[in-house]
């Protein structure tokens, strides 16, 4: 299998030149091609079955077997998936998250791939964060960027500006807090919500390649950079910046503070728009800014999750599996997929066109101009998975008490000896 | 207790007394046997692979095998050693089989554990339930002797009692975390009646556990309750009468007179009562899923759960060197379950 697709592919961009989308269009797959999705909310499952239906009309011999899975549940289901051979092609996450199935060999190295059908242009946005151990394991389908949704009314009625340096930042929270609000909401019930204030104020604090470092286990949780960035973080928690009892609630339980107007800002994902604009906060009330810098000497990271799709090891129809993720990524999908009516994310791939969205522009821009650092992905997909459960704990427990710091750092420092 | 008698007795004037016997010989083992087979696959085998396990360190991955293509010029050896890049080499192919992962690790995992804080906050939640939960025994008999009159409407009133037992322990779990709510909760409305301090009980590393617990109660006294209901219905009237006539009236009577005759009711309370104080995972998960930080709310079950099976829990050694522990601490409490069913058949 592997091989036909291999000489095939040499022979025909020798013989013909063709450029990698003509190539896998022409090449003809056949054949069954099962693919397991973990995209079950309602938007990206309808994207999900629009695009087979799409490759499969353009590859007619090609059967797509979907398989959607829901979205959590798909987080341990992937192992059973992948190991028991049921799968050719699998949803899951860029940067670290994969390591376990990269070392394991269950993801295929798709690298030749890259190469031929022209992604290494194309995707060169998030090539690195596809890369692992010199080999490319998957494809890239959506990202969406992280930054700090904020209530435009708000700040209007007490005549703030968004802030772009910490000062302001603290200046412009202190009069949130006299207002008698609260300047974030917060969920911390699942952890991961922690995760993100920890990676901006890391990477504002001591820079990106810093937190790399970090994440990646070599620097100790006891440096003192690391206690920097959380005295930062102790600055806004003492003046009382978070909601109340915010380790009770999920992500979403703590939305309705800012619809409310008890809180003024949140710190979220580009997903958090939709559900503000459901519960009806029009765009006017809406607004948002990047995280604003704390040390202007420091460039610019910032997270930008980004959600992928790999083929097996051990697939079966490999060269169905390669013609569709070559679909997935092409320009005119990405476009199609990541349009608001669709995921209201940002495309990956530097030919498509971002849709006309408020927030999605201001993230393109964001992304594309003001990321000088680097885009980093998520602390628990950039982190080993054990580290980020044990220091997302962590993060939790500091923003509950931070007196408790010391200990904090002392169980993250362990547990760094351990895992890495 | 439920008893199988096999021993029907025989007829003498049954026309083929042997091939009887050998029927009524294998009958009860044919009905055992698939009681047995799936006691063995899905209880048996697994404590002994746990064991196993706990000496290995294992990410809980196998990864596929790889040989070399016939006639190529690489050799099944070449092809293991790539690794995860076989899959992508000329010369290799899947044999369809999977390598286990595991490393041999002898007693690191155990050695490990000792010097886990989180395994020691596990353990004394472990505890802290088990003590606990033992307030679900008498508050059932506090409940059921209240309700063992007869009154118009009593089974009503009975049925409403044992109504949280019927619920699914997570839709309990969600009822208590909107109860602890700490703005909206009924909770807190409560306590701010009589001006007491508005409390996160979920939230807070001292109560959370407690808060758990107390939901976990709730179910569990009316399991208890209906057990003692049952076993109210067989104390003897007659004992009942002469104690009367000898004077026996309140706590004595209770004590001395009707107790005694619950304890096959109150035996079964126990071993209930201990079951549920150690499958207390599904509560946990759903109120606090473990936290407020670091594994505040967590029993042995769920830190197993987290390490070795949830979203980031990659470590099955370490997991199942919690399970040994854990099935080594209800080994203690089975040991004395079968002890006892013993001396009481050997007595009966």
């Amino acid at each position: 299998m592997r091989s036909i697709f291999k000489t095939s592919a040499t022979a025909l961009a020798a013989a013909t030149m063709l450029s990698g989308v003509a190539y896998a269009d022409g090449h003809g797959v056949s054949g069954p091609l099962r693919i397991f999705s973990d995209m079950s909310n309602p938007a990206p499952r309808a994207v999900m079955e629009d695009m087979v239906a799409r490759f499969t009309a353009e590859n007619p011999e090609v059967e797509v077997e979907l398989v959607i899975t829901d979205r959590e549940a798909w987080k341990t289901q992937i192992r059973n998936v992948l190991q028991s051979g049921t799968a050719d092609i699998v949803n899951w996450y860029a940067g670290n998250r994969m390591a376990p199935y990269v070392d394991a060999g269950l993801f295929m190295d798709i690298s030749d791939l890259w190469e031929e059908g022209g992604l290494t242009e194309e995707l060169a946005s998030t090539q690195g964060s596809m890369t692992m151990d010199d080999g490319i394991w998957g494809v890239p389908y959506t990202y969406y960027q992280w930054g700090v949704y904020y209530r435009e009314d708000i700040f209007a009625e007490l005549g703030l500006e968004a802030p772009t340096t910490w000062e302001e930042e603290l200046s412009n929270c202190q009069a949130i807090i006299d207002s008698g609000r609260a300047c974030y909401t917060i969920g911390t019930k699942f952890l991961w919500t922690a995760g993100g204030w920890f990676d901006y104020l890391n990477m504002r604090t001591n820079g990106y390649d810093f937190h790399m470092a970090l994440t990646a286990g070599e620097v100790e949780w006891t440096d003192d950079r690391v206690r920097a960035t959380f005295e930062n973080w102790a600055t806004l928690i003492e003046m009382g910046a978070f909601i109340d009892d915010h380790q009770t609630y999920s992500w979403q339980e703590a939305l309705p503070f800012m619809v409310n107007g008890e809180a003024a800002a949140y710190l979220m994902g580009n997903f958090a728009v939709a559900p503000l604009r459901e519960a009806g906060l029009t765009d006017d009330q809406l607004g948002f800014y990047q995280f604003p810098q704390i040390d202007p000497s420091i460039e610019p990271g910032e997270d930008a999750p980004t959600d992928t799709f790999h083929i097996a090891a051990n697939a079966e129809n490999v060269e169905a599996a390669e013609a569709f993720l070559l679909f997935v990524a092409s320009a005119e999908n990405q476009t199609l997929i990541n349009n608001g009516d669709n995921l209201g994310q940002l495309p990956v791939n530097a030919n498509s066109g971002v849709d006309d969205d408020e927030f999605l522009n201001a993230g393109f821009e964001m992304l594309s101009n003001n990321a000088g650092g680097g885009i980093a992905q998520f602390f628990d997909r950039d982190a080993p998975a054990e580290m980020a459960q044990v220091a997302m704990q962590g993060f939790q427990q500091f923003m509950v008490d931070p007196s408790t710091l010391d200990q904090v750092l002392q169980i993250l420092e362990q547990a760094r000896g351990r895992i890495y | 207790m439920a008893s199988v008698t096999t021993d029907t007795p025989i007829h003498s004037n049954d026309p083929a007394p042997k091939a009887k016997i050998s029927q009524q010989a294998i009958a009860p083992w044919l009905f055992l046997l698939p009681a047995f087979l799936f006691f063995a696959v899905y209880v048996i085998i697994p404590i002994f692979q746990s064991f196993y396990i706990s000496a290995y360190e294992w990410n809980g991955l196998y990864s596929p095998e790889y040989r070399a293509v016939a006639g190529s010029d690489m050799t099944d050896l070449e092809c293991t050693e790539l690794g995860n890049r076989a899959a992508r080499t000329e010369g290799c192919e899947p044999t369809g089989e999977n390598v286990w992962t595991g490393e041999y690790v002898g007693f690191e995992n155990y050695r490990n554990l000792w010097s886990d804080p989180f395994f020691w906050t596990s353990l004394k939640n472990n505890v802290i339930w088990l003590v606990l939960y033992f307030l679900a025994i008498p508050g059932g008999l506090f409940i059921s002797l209240f309700l063992n009159q007869k009154v118009f409407g009593m089974r009503l009133y009975k049925s409403l009692f044992f109504f949280p037992f019927v619920l699914s322990q997570v839709v309990v779990g969600l009822v208590f975390s909107w109860f602890y709510l700490p703005n909206e909760g009924l909770l807190n409305e409560v306590l701010s009646w009589f001006g007491g301090p508005r409390t996160n009980i979920l939230g807070s590393n001292d109560y959370a556990t407690y808060g758990i617990i107390a939901a976990g109660l709730w179910p569990q006294t009316a399991y208890c309750m209906i057990l003692y209901l049952t076993g109210l219905n067989a104390v003897d009237p007659e004992q009942i009468e002469a104690a009367r006539l000898d004077g026996a009236k309140g706590p004595k009577m209770l004590w001395y007179v009707v107790l005694p005759q619950l304890w096959p009711a109150t035996f079964i309370a126990i071993v209930v009562t201990v079951i549920g104080a150690l499958r207390s995972f599904d509560l946990i998960t759903i109120m606090t899923n473990g936290g407020p930080g670091f594994y505040n709310t967590s029993v042995l079950a769920f830190y197993m759960y987290d390490v070795a099976l949830s979203e980031f829990g990659f470590r099955m050694g370490y997991g199942s060197a919690i399970a040994v522990i854990l099935f080594l601490i209800m080994m203690v409490y089975i040991a004395g379950f079968l002890w006892k069913m013993w001396r009481d058949e050997k007595g009966a």
